[in-house]
């Protein structure tokens, strides 16, 4: 059994314009100290699944499971949520600078997080532990800077603070939501390399939210890929970056250079991702897909397993020999020349936060 | 934080120096006979004499004005030659009903402010929340002599009438002779005074705690695993707080107006009432003690915000 079972999860939000339906139907596995990389564009649910799971939105209408080791988060109750939190699920945020209450010491957001899990821990002891984590995630002089305010810390030393407190109470899982995004390239290698000596000391596992290629490259056990508040491919990761096979993802990994070690964005993928209210039927990567054929606008593509392994799973109707793919992609080229559309070209979008 | 300080002490003085140059420049070298206005209209040519003599008119403007602020720099601000007693000693005892009256009506409005700010915060468009802000506006809009007047009606004229004479129609009843009746006399007044402050506390509570729930800090505090009743105050609450802060030293000043208005209405003989009293018999050194009492009561408060904004945001503080 795995650590995490997220089966069918649905997020939707009343908005003004209607009901936006922020995930639809996501599917995936954490096990034990693995892994999983979330990738896929601005706006395709990530943050707001995680942060369902752990009951942190709020005026959603939510269904779907979600198991963690054993106990049913979906509808649990905000108290059984609530001690979960912090004490077994840490997580941490993309933005450092605003993550952290500006108005208390470090030292003091981090003994409160210890106490409000266990009360029988002295204040005293909490502040030990809170300087012993802050010099395990490599901040200097840990024991005069506790009592230092955010402010005082560069955003590299605040996003360390943020993974100190995550990881106080010794969680069996980190949510990490865009952990690096808003650093700078060479504090991001450090920021990575606390977090991956982290999983190795406490055998933690990660779900790791990013756009950074790079990140899933050097984290991840497995990647989900999401477009459109849902899976269009699970993998392992080597098997994503070299024989994926939902044309989104290859559209994702496309100028990523053959020896994988850059640090590119996303690949920009033409056109845009659909409207995450009133969404129509069929595949919704359909209008920018370079092979779509009739069955892709009518019927929406199910997860199921390709290339014969059960760890594999896309949510496209290609087949799996790959060959296909050029004679579609010529075919829908053909098409668009002989009935030249009035609409402007789609723009060309860059896809990143 | 010295250096803060420091800075803040000295503006302070020089904002009171000015106000000193100002009431001096408006009472004493107006374009009318000092003296006379000084007196009162019923005083003798005798006490006019006196008075020109003792305030050294025939002196030059600069020595004068000297003269009248070392006075009152030493505590002398004069005599009321109206009454026969020094100003310092009028203003003595008006000062307690005023306090009373300030200190009681601004802790009702803060805790009633803040408090229905939070509430409403809390579940925003719910039902509570718009009957909140219904409540508040309903208030806002309203004189302060007019709610002085209504609540008179209805909770003293008809409950008296209808037998129960909890409240007293106006009056002080000083601390020393007891909590329960001055209680008695205070209340009213209080909520005259903390009700239309209420309302724009009650709205400026709401709109920055909606802002500041939303912030990463709140969801950080949430994703640790603390209890929400805490998440809202010691960690929204708290960041909320700067803005309301800063409204209040404001409102300081503002009350000044409202406390003339609800002593008038409640016969209180606070400072209000008594420069009310003073402008009607042209008590000259009465106006200018107030005055220059309440400039000072106004840069004091501010300084105390600005002291308080300092120790309320650390950013504030270390720089
Ligand atoms: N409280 C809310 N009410 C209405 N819509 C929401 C709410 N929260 C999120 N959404 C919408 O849900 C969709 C998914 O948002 P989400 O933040 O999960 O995207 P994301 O994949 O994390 O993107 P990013 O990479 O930019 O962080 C977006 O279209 C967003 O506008
Ligand atoms: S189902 Fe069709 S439209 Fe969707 S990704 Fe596959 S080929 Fe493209
Ligand atoms: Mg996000």
């Amino acid at each position: 059994m795995a650590l995490l079972e997220v089966r069918d999860l649905r997020v939707a939000f009343n908005t003004p314009d209607g009901v936006l339906e922020a995930v639809r139907g996501l599917s995936f596995d954490v096990d034990r100290g693995s892994t999983l990389a979330i990738v896929g564009e601005s706006g395709s649910g990530k943050s707001v699944a995680t942060q369902t799971i752990t009951g942190l939105t709020s005026g959603a209408r939510v269904s779907g499971s979600a198991r963690f080791d054993g106990t049913e988060l979906i509808g649990a109750s905000s108290e059984v949520l609530r001690t979960i939190r912090g004490a077994r699920i840490g997580m941490i945020f993309q933005d450092p600078l605003s993550s952290l209450h500006p108005y208390y010491t470090v030292g003091w957001q981090i003994v409160e997080m210890i106490r409000a899990h266990d009360r029988s821990v002295s204040t005293a002891a909490a502040r030990r532990r809170a300087a012993d984590l802050l010099g395990v995630v490599g901040i200097p002089h840990a024991r005069t800077r506790i009592d230092d305010y955010p402010h005082q810390f560069s955003g590299g030393m605040r996003q360390r603070v943020m993974i100190a407190m995550a990881m106080a109470l010794d969680p069996v899982l980190l949510i990490a939501d865009e952990p690096t995004t808003a650093l700078d390239v060479t504090v991001q290698a450090q920021v990575l390399a606390v977090m991956r000596r982290l999983q190795e000391d406490f055998g933690t596992a990660i779900i790791l939210i990013t756009h950074d290629l790079g990140v899933v490259a050097e984290m991840s056990d497995e990647v989900v890929v999401m477009y459109a508040g849902s899976a269009m491919e699970r993998a392992a990761r080597r098997t994503l970056f070299y024989a994926n096979h939902h044309p989104y993802s290859e559209g994702l990994l496309g100028s990523l250079p053959a020896r994988g070690g850059a640090r590119d964005r996303l690949t920009p993928i033409l056109g845009v991702p659909p409207s995450l209210i009133g969404l129509p039927a069929g595949c919704p990567f359909a209008p920018r897909c370079p092979y779509a054929f009739a069955r892709c606008w009518s019927e929406t593509p199910p997860l199921r397993m390709v290339f014969d392994d059960p760890a594999h799973t896309s949510a496209c109707w290609l087949t799996t020999v790959l060959g296909d793919r050029e004679s579609l992609r010529a075919a829908r080229v053909q098409r668009e020349l002989d009935q030249p559309r009035a609409s402007t070209p789609a723009p060309r979008v860059e896809v990143g936060p | 934080m010295a250096r803060f300080l420091l800075r803040r002490l000295a503006l302070g003085l020089l904002i009171m120096w000015l106000i000193s140059l100002a009431v001096f420049a408006l009472f004493f070298i107006a374009p009318n006979d000092v003296a006379r206005t000084l007196a009162g209209r019923q005083a003798t040519p005798e006490t006019v004499a006196l008075i020109s003599a003792r305030l050294g008119l025939d002196q030059p403007i600069w020595k004068q004005y000297l003269d009248f602020l070392g006075k009152a720099l030493h505590g002398d601000l004069g005599y009321d030659y109206y009454h026969q007693v020094p100003v310092t000693e009028i203003m003595a005892q008006a000062l307690p009903i005023t306090l009373s009256l300030v200190v009681g009506g601004a802790i009702i409005w803060l805790v009633m402010g803040v408090f229905n700010g939070v509430v409403s915060a809390i579940r925003p468009r719910s039902v509570t929340d718009r009957s909140l802000t219904a409540f508040a506006l309903f208030f806002y809009s309203m004189p302060t002599f007019f709610l002085g007047l209504l609540l008179l009606y209805f909770l003293y004229y008809q409950l008296t009438v209808a037998g129960y004479p909890i409240f007293p129609p106006g009056g002080y009843a000083p601390l020393s002779e007891g909590f329960g009746p001055w209680l008695q006399h205070m209340i009213l007044p209080w909520f005259t005074l903390a009700l239309v402050s209420a309302a724009t506390y009650t709205r400026l509570t709401r709109a920055s705690m909606l802002e500041v729930l939303g912030e990463d800090y709140v969801r950080t505090a949430r994703a640790k695993g603390i209890r929400e009743s805490r998440v809202i105050t010691r960690h929204a609450l708290r960041a909320a707080l700067t803005p309301i802060v800063t409204q209040f030293g404001i409102d300081v000043g503002a009350l000044v107006g409202g406390v003339v208005v609800t002593e008038t209405v409640f016969s209180l003989p606070g400072l209000g009432k008594t420069s009310i009293d003073a402008i009607n018999q042209q008590d000259l050194p009465v106006i200018i003690g107030i005055v220059l009492f309440a400039s000072l009561a106004v840069v004091v408060a501010n300084i105390v915000v600005d002291i308080f904004y300092a120790v309320l945001d650390p950013r504030v503080r270390l720089h």
